[in-house]
């Protein structure tokens, strides 16, 4: 099953290749054809448009779209910990926008606190910080506490939720935008690691942390073991509503992680951003190799996804497509994706 | 008029029919009896075309007929009503009766036509409807009626009944006796299959006895007595498969205990766990048991007895309303799996797919579930902790798989229970709860089970285990309760119990 390009798939089965054989070959399956699709897919999809084109393989083409994917990318890890549990958050694009002009109120407010040279004090900056991401949080809870104690479909908690945070969102600014920020937070997306942009580093080091959680630790382990047998899981004495609480919760946060991103990109928090981002979400977790029926699924087929999506969309571009085009195009790869991917997992079944 | 013969049925690893016959008289109520597994729901299920049969033949009305799905079975005039009842609950009565043969006009359901058939059928079953009402508003004697009238409209002359009275008061019964003398009247033959022996009387003519599949008389019921059918029932030949080395208290070791297992420091004479008249929600009613370390304790009795739900409120997977769990000497009285799964109890449940494995997951996963604080420290779990635990385990108890990578889904019916097991000896539980343990095994799996619970009790866990195969029950457990309608009917001691004993409170027969 090796076509396409490979490089990064080789190197890790070669990893595998030191544990017993057997675990070679069922470790493959479970982890590596879902990605491998995806990996094959995004491949693919590069070569084809540096055929097409000129300008996508260039450096800055590609930290461009790096840095566009980013904010989708977060978005998406919040979404992966929930589908892989079982559920579905639609509120996702919601909470990021009431993050944000959350966020845009207090850094707004804590100006009057700023030193002369215009600065902002780290202190205020981090306090604005956790307020926002404390908000993001306290919506997703809140979403858990529906779910997993008030027995609500996810479906319909999430939804109603989309609407309500909607709504208090543009309570908070009357509707309006909010503008203008200090340097030191925007440097948040101007600044550069090794130059390399700061939301590139940072949605990659998000990845880490939150794939080392969903791979090596209990709660990652729960997460997977609701989403497969939530039954099971509760007789084996694990706490399930506790559990898929908090994975809402998670999902709030990094939505409102992507707010931070995207206020200091934009220099603008907006009542009405975030619109349809839960589609993204969900469409790069999907095609990431991820199953919405739960239990299976991985943050790296996410990285994947995304990345996909953002290619896809910076490519049609590039090539002068219609954004109406572009529209069906992307809706017709994901199904595309989902279905190889069903194709692949009922072949090794 | 309905005539089986030779019929054969084999699933997987089991022959559920073995050369069976039956036969049914034009007006005549015949009655089938077995106990559970004993092949009475294939032999309908053959009959209505839930099933094809492997051998046999079948004849209606004297040709030879091929029922090869339900609707050719509905052709032929023959309909079944199951004890859950198949209709749409929130459909009315007339639309219930007439589904799937709705008078219409290019398309347009013709109201006024279906009203008045279902009138017709429901006046032919002597029952008084509204057909206007919604089935779901109908008590369940009601919706049997139903039914019944479901059946007559589609001019069934076999109607097959299956288990009719469970749910119904004396009058209800009353009442749907004499239906069914209507329906006899008027030709139609009705095969009734039910475990209330004292009713059969009242309404069969001849009676059939299934045992393992096979036929095992066929007598005139106006001469039968009850006694004389619980032993055709339950006779059984061979008893020998079950390799069940009865532990005596005393023969526990006194030196520590194999390491594979937990050892057993508290003395033989408390018992493990105790239940006092726990009740719950679910039908459990004042249930009182004991298993001591070492023992095996089987729970007979028929579906619906209430055992899995007794099972359930033992393991902290619902709540009792009332009464004491004490395990060790402490009471325990879970309210949630994770309290009895620190109190020591294990529970391998009857569906592993929905209830005990993660299907997708991988046997190391599934066995480190409830474990993970073993092996995790600030909530990092180590991944090599977590393998080789479960490497231990598959050695130990000689689980079949490749590796401990492996996804369970893959894995047999008898590995996958190795690996419930598994999940509970590396939790240290000194109680296990089984509830159906060789059920889904191949025959040949099934002694290895055995022996490993041998194995587990010798090194003092106790077993809690219910079991709807009577021989397994008889063969393997020290002691046994015969549980009926959510209480405990009969406690005796395995090495005096009969299949004939525990059969006889199964069903509440004895005084």
């Amino acid at each position: 099953m090796h076509r396409g390009r490979d490089g990064p798939l080789q190197s890790r089965v070669q990893h595998r290749r030191r544990g017993a054989s057997a675990a070679v070959a069922s470790g493959w399956n479970r982890y590596g054809a879902g990605r491998f699709a995806a990996f094959a897919g995004l491949g693919s999809l590069c070569l084809l448009l540096w055929i097409l084109t000129p300008h996508f393989l260039t450096l800055a083409n590609i930290l461009n779209v790096m840095e566009q994917t980013s904010i989708n990318a977060v978005v998406a890890i919040g979404m992966t910990y929930v589908i892989i549990s079982g559920g579905i958050d639609l509120s996702v694009g919601s909470i990021l926008a009431l993050s944000g002009v959350v966020l845009a109120k207090i850094l707004k407010a804590s100006a009057f606190g700023a030193n002369p040279a215009g600065a902002l004090g780290w202190f205020p900056l981090s306090l604005a910080l956790s307020a926002t991401l404390a908000v993001g949080a306290a919506v997703g809870i809140a979403n858990g506490v529906g779910i997993a104690f008030g027995r609500l479909p996810p479906f319909i908690m999430t939804l109603g939720m989309m609407s309500v945070a909607r709504g208090a969102a543009l309570l908070v600014t009357d509707g309006r935008p909010v503008s203008g920020f200090d340097p030191g937070f925007r440097s948040l997306a101007t600044g550069s690691l090794l130059a390399v942009s700061a939301p590139i580093v940072m949605t990659i080091a998000f990845y880490l942390v939150a794939h080392l959680v969903l791979s090596r630790t209990r709660f990652g382990r729960y997460v997977y073991g609701i989403g497969g047998n939530e039954e099971a899981t509760r007789l084996s004495g694990v706490a399930v509503r506790f559990h898929k609480t908090i994975v809402y919760g998670v999902s709030g946060l990094t939505s409102a992680t992507a707010a931070v991103l995207l206020t200091a990109r934009l220099n603008t928090a907006q009542p009405i951003a975030g619109i349809n981002y839960e589609l993204d979400a969900i469409a790069a977790t999907v095609i990431g190799g991820t199953s919405l029926s739960g239990g299976e699924g991985s943050l790296g087929g996410t990285l994947v996804g995304a990345l996909t999506m953002g290619v896809l969309r910076n490519g049609l571009n590039l090539l002068g497509v219609s954004s109406f085009l572009q529209q069906l195009v992307i809706g017709a790869v994901i199904i595309a994706a989902v279905l190889v991917d069903r194709g692949l997992k009922e072949r090794r079944r | 008029m309905l005539r089986m013969s030779g019929i054969r049925k084999t699933f997987p690893g089991v022959v559920a029919l073995d050369n069976v016959s039956f036969d049914l008289r034009a007006g005549e109520v015949h009655v089938l009896v077995g106990e559970n597994g004993a092949g009475k729901s294939t032999l309908m299920k053959i009959l209505s075309g839930a099933c094809r049969r492997d051998a046999g033949d079948i004849e209606i009305g004297g040709r030879p007929a091929t029922i090869a799905s339900p609707r050719d079975a509905q052709a032929l005039g023959v309909a079944t009503i199951y004890q859950e009842l198949s209709l749409v609950p929130q459909l009315t009565v007339a639309e219930n009766i007439l589904l799937g043969h709705e008078p219409s006009r290019a398309g347009w359901i013709d109201r006024a036509r279906l009203a008045e058939h279902a009138t017709h059928s429901l006046a032919e079953a002597g029952v008084r409807l509204n057909p206007a009402r919604r089935v779901d508003s109908l008590g369940i004697a009601e919706q049997q009626m139903v039914e019944i009238a479901k059946a007559l409209f589609r001019r069934a002359r076999v109607i097959a009944m299956d288990e009719p009275t469970s749910a119904l008061t004396a009058r209800e019964i009353d009442h749907l006796f004499s239906v069914i003398r209507r329906l006899t009247a008027r030709g139609a033959g009705v095969i009734y299959i039910s475990h209330r022996l004292t009713e059969l009387p009242g309404i069969g003519q001849r009676v059939t006895v299934l045992r393992d599949g096979r036929n095992a008389g066929t007598l005139n019921l106006s001469t039968v007595s009850i006694a004389e059918l619980v032993r055709l029932m339950a006779a059984r030949d061979v008893r020998d498969h079950f390799p069940r080395r009865r532990v005596t208290l005393s023969s526990l070791p006194a030196h520590p205990a194999p390491p594979a297992f937990p050892a057993c420091p508290a003395p033989p004479a408390s018992p493990l766990l105790q239940i006092e008249h726990l009740s719950g929600d679910s039908g459990v009613d004042d249930v009182c048991l004991t298993v001591h370390r070492g023992e095996i304790v089987g729970v007979a009795g028929l579906l619906g007895a209430g055992r899995t739900e007794l099972a359930r409120l033992i393991v902290g997977a619902d709540v009792p309303s009332s009464g004491r769990v004490t395990v060790k000497g402490r009471e325990v009285t879970p309210r949630s799996p994770r309290d009895a799964i620190r109190a020591g109890i294990g529970f391998l449940p009857e569906d592993r797919k929905r209830h005990g494995l993660v299907m997708p997951h991988s046997v190391s996963r599934n066995v480190a579930l409830p474990n993970l604080a073993r092996w995790s420290t600030a909530g990092w779990v180590s991944a090599r902790a977590e393998r080789t635990a479960a490497e231990r385990w598959v050695t130990e108890l000689r689980i079949k798989t490749p590796s401990v990578a492996e996804r369970v889904a893959r894995l047999s019916g008898g590995t996958q229970q190795r690996i419930v097991l598994a999940r509970w000896l590396a939790a240290e539980c000194e109680l296990l709860v089984m509830d159906e343990p060789t059920r889904g095994v191949d025959v040949a799996a099934r002694v290895d089970i055995y022996e490993l619970m041998n194995q587990v009790t010798e090194a003092g866990v106790g077993i809690l285990m219910i079991s709807s195969d009577l021989p397994e029950v008889l063969g393997m457990s020290d002691r046994i309760y015969v549980m009926r309608g959510g209480r405990i009917a009969l406690e005796l001691d395995a090495r005096a119990a009969t299949d004939e004993l525990v059969l006889q409170a199964a069903l509440g027969l004895t005084s």
